[in-house]
């Protein structure tokens, strides 16, 4: 039976709705209102902030001192690259938790999750100095291993609740139709989980691509992605405020834009499972 | 080809038998059904042989060869599922040819097969058509389609007809019927439908807890059940059973009698009895009657004039008793 709702409770549900989403998305408008000022205005209180010229200066200033297209390629290239690799890996993986699963299937899950969390930089010195002796300090093949390590849980986690809705009997039917077990992945499992592999490879570039710890620690230039791009404006003082601002929206923007276009996909994806 | 031969074939799950050892040979273009009660292991039966299921313990031959250790692929075998089991992501030309693109057969020779399967199930309309724009009927025709292209040995049918409503489950069971004479080919087909099993069978294996009950064909089960339980499972309405004194007359502790062998008459007969419900089909009437040896069912040719309330006198055609001594077995 449907829940009855009256038209004032809905009236208030949607306001607190409104409120926690405008105080969600909140930093991210103060961050993109203040690249619009002068360091000198955005430093100011808020009321003045609002009514004080708008200007592209910090723009023109951010371009002018860094180069923002390395930054911009390094993200793009560790991130997708990072997931792409992490695919590689779990894809096998979720298929044999999915569908051959063992005893401790579900324990080597839970084992996998917890290595989440724990806090990164416990880890830190032993793979900064693996890092060195490899030579993969401030390199994009090296960000690319150790952000599809820390996203590969995840990565599996979805992969495994977007396989188990997939009926046994399909692959069954592949094996009866001759299909090696490589033939049955790639012909008959994956096309059937594209929309589960997209919603993953979407949320993984977006956590890739806004993962600061790694990428901060283990680059110094040549690698450097947005992230390190941003952390460069950043002083103790704070005297940096609007061209921060500016380097911290042309860092999101690219991630932002992606995000909105596939709200849809990244809903479905999160919530896949939840209902059948 | 297409001889099937099961050797002290075991199944357990953990510390659970679910088929203890059993032997069965299929003939070459049998058609053979597994029937029984849901549980009673036809289905993991037909797994094992497919190769979905490793043996606990025995072996399986297929057309004289060691299959046991095969993977599915590799038991020239063709399998129909209950839930039609096709690629949904791919068209129904795919759906078909997907066996032969596995068998790395010329594409040229694959198309002409896909056609020719299409033909025989009047699929031509549907080759681009996805598996979700097409009918439930339409879609275990597919599913038939693509173990047809792979000329297989035998045709193993899990429960195809369950998901299909009534009418169409009559169509379905004729058209598998008529494939069957068409193709000559094996084939070894899972229901709990004892209808569709008499229907279809050349050679009915009835099931249960995993053991073979009898083997014959329907006209044997039907005349000459084994054992309580068969005669109980074969037959619709299910036959009556009578125990006690009405039994010690015939030296026996069971007698059964079918519905159909049961003559009714509200002026005269054996057994007095009540009718508590009456179904009248136009071409039938069944009756359920409560008399001094319990509830028993008769089935009338035609329209038979009793209602609910009225009394009724039963008796049974002497010639059409089965005898049942006190372990069930058939005297």
């Amino acid at each position: 039976m449907a829940r009855k709702v009256s038209n004032r409770r809905r009236v208030i549900m949607s306001i607190i709705a409104w409120v926690m989403a405008f105080l969600i998305f909140f930093p991210i408008l103060w961050t993109i209102i203040l690249s619009f000022k002068t360091e000198g205005d955005a430093i100011r209180a808020p009321l003045q902030v609002l009514t004080s010229g708008w200007t592209l200066e910090s723009y023109h200033t951010v371009f002018e001192r860094s180069n923002y297209f390395r930054h911009f390629m390094n993200s793009v290239v560790i991130s997708f690259g990072s997931v792409f690799l992490a695919l590689v890996i779990a894809i096998p993986a979720a298929w044999a938790m999915a569908f051959v699963p063992g005893k401790r299937t579900k324990d080597v899950l839970m084992w996998m999750l917890s290595t989440k969390m724990m806090p990164a930089v416990g880890v830190l010195v032993p793979i900064y100095l693996m890092f060195r002796d490899w030579g993969l300090l401030d390199t994009r093949i090296g960000l690319i291993i150790v952000l599809c390590l820390m996203n590969l849980p995840i990565v599996i986690w979805m992969l495994f609740t977007y396989f188990k809705e997939i009926p046994n009997d399909i692959l069954e039917a592949a094996r009866m139709d001759g299909a090696t077990l490589g033939s049955e992945i790639i012909y008959v499992l994956t096309p059937m989980a594209i929309p589960g592999i997209a919603s993953t490879l979407l949320l993984n570039v977006i956590l890739a691509w806004n993962e600061a710890f790694w990428t901060l620690n283990l680059t110094a230039a040549k690698a450097a992605p947005l992230t390190a791009f941003i952390a460069a404006y950043s002083s103790p003082e704070g005297l940096f405020y609007a061209k921060l601002s500016a380097a911290s929206t042309l860092a999101i923007a690219p991630i932002l834009i992606l995000g909105w276009f596939s709200q849809k996909q990244l809903v479905r994806g999160l919530t896949f499972g939840a209902v059948k | 080809m297409g001889q099937i031969e099961l050797k002290g074939v075991t199944k357990r799950f953990g510390d659970v038998e679910v088929i203890p050892p059993l032997d069965l040979m299929i003939d070459e273009g049998e058609f053979v059904v597994f029937v029984g009660p849901s549980g009673c292991g036809k289905s993991t039966l037909l797994r094992l042989i497919a190769g979905l299921e490793d043996v606990s313990g025995g072996h399986i031959e297929i057309d004289g060869a060691d299959a046991t250790d095969l993977p599915p692929a590799k038991r020239s075998l063709a399998m129909v599922f209950q839930s039609y089991a096709l690629y949904p992501h791919m068209s129904v030309r795919k759906n078909i040819a997907f066996p032969l693109k596995m068998a790395k057969i010329d594409p040229a020779v694959a198309k002409e097969k896909v056609e020719n399967a299409a033909r025989v199930l009047n699929l031509g309309d549907y080759l681009e058509r996805r598996p979700g724009q097409l009918s439930g009927g339409q879609r275990q025709r597919v599913a038939i389609g693509r173990a047809i292209v792979r000329e297989p040995a035998a045709f193993l049918f899990d429960e195809p007809l369950s998901n299909l409503d009534a009418a169409l489950r009559v169509n379905m069971r004729l058209e598998i019927s008529e494939l069957h004479q068409k193709l000559k080919t094996t084939m070894v087909y899972v229901t709990h439908d004892q209808v569709e099993a008499m229907t279809m069978a050349d050679k009915i294996v009835v099931l249960r807890a995993g053991h073979i009950e009898q083997v014959g064909s329907p006209l044997e089960l039907y005349r000459s059940p084994r054992n309580l339980f068969v005669a109980g499972f074969i037959g619709s309405p299910k036959m009556n059973f009578i125990e006690g004194a009405e039994a010690a007359k015939h030296d026996a502790h069971t007698i059964g009698i079918r519905p159909e062998h049961t003559l009714v008459s509200a002026t005269e007969g054996r057994w007095k009895g009540k009718v508590t419900v009456s179904e009248h089909l136009g071409s039938d009437t069944f009756l359920h009657v409560e008399t001094e040896h319990g509830l028993i069912n008769v089935r009338g040719d035609g329209e038979v004039s009793l209602h609910a309330g009225d009394t009724a006198y039963l008796s049974p055609d002497e010639s059409q008793l089965h005898r049942f001594d006190a372990q069930g077995m058939a005297i």
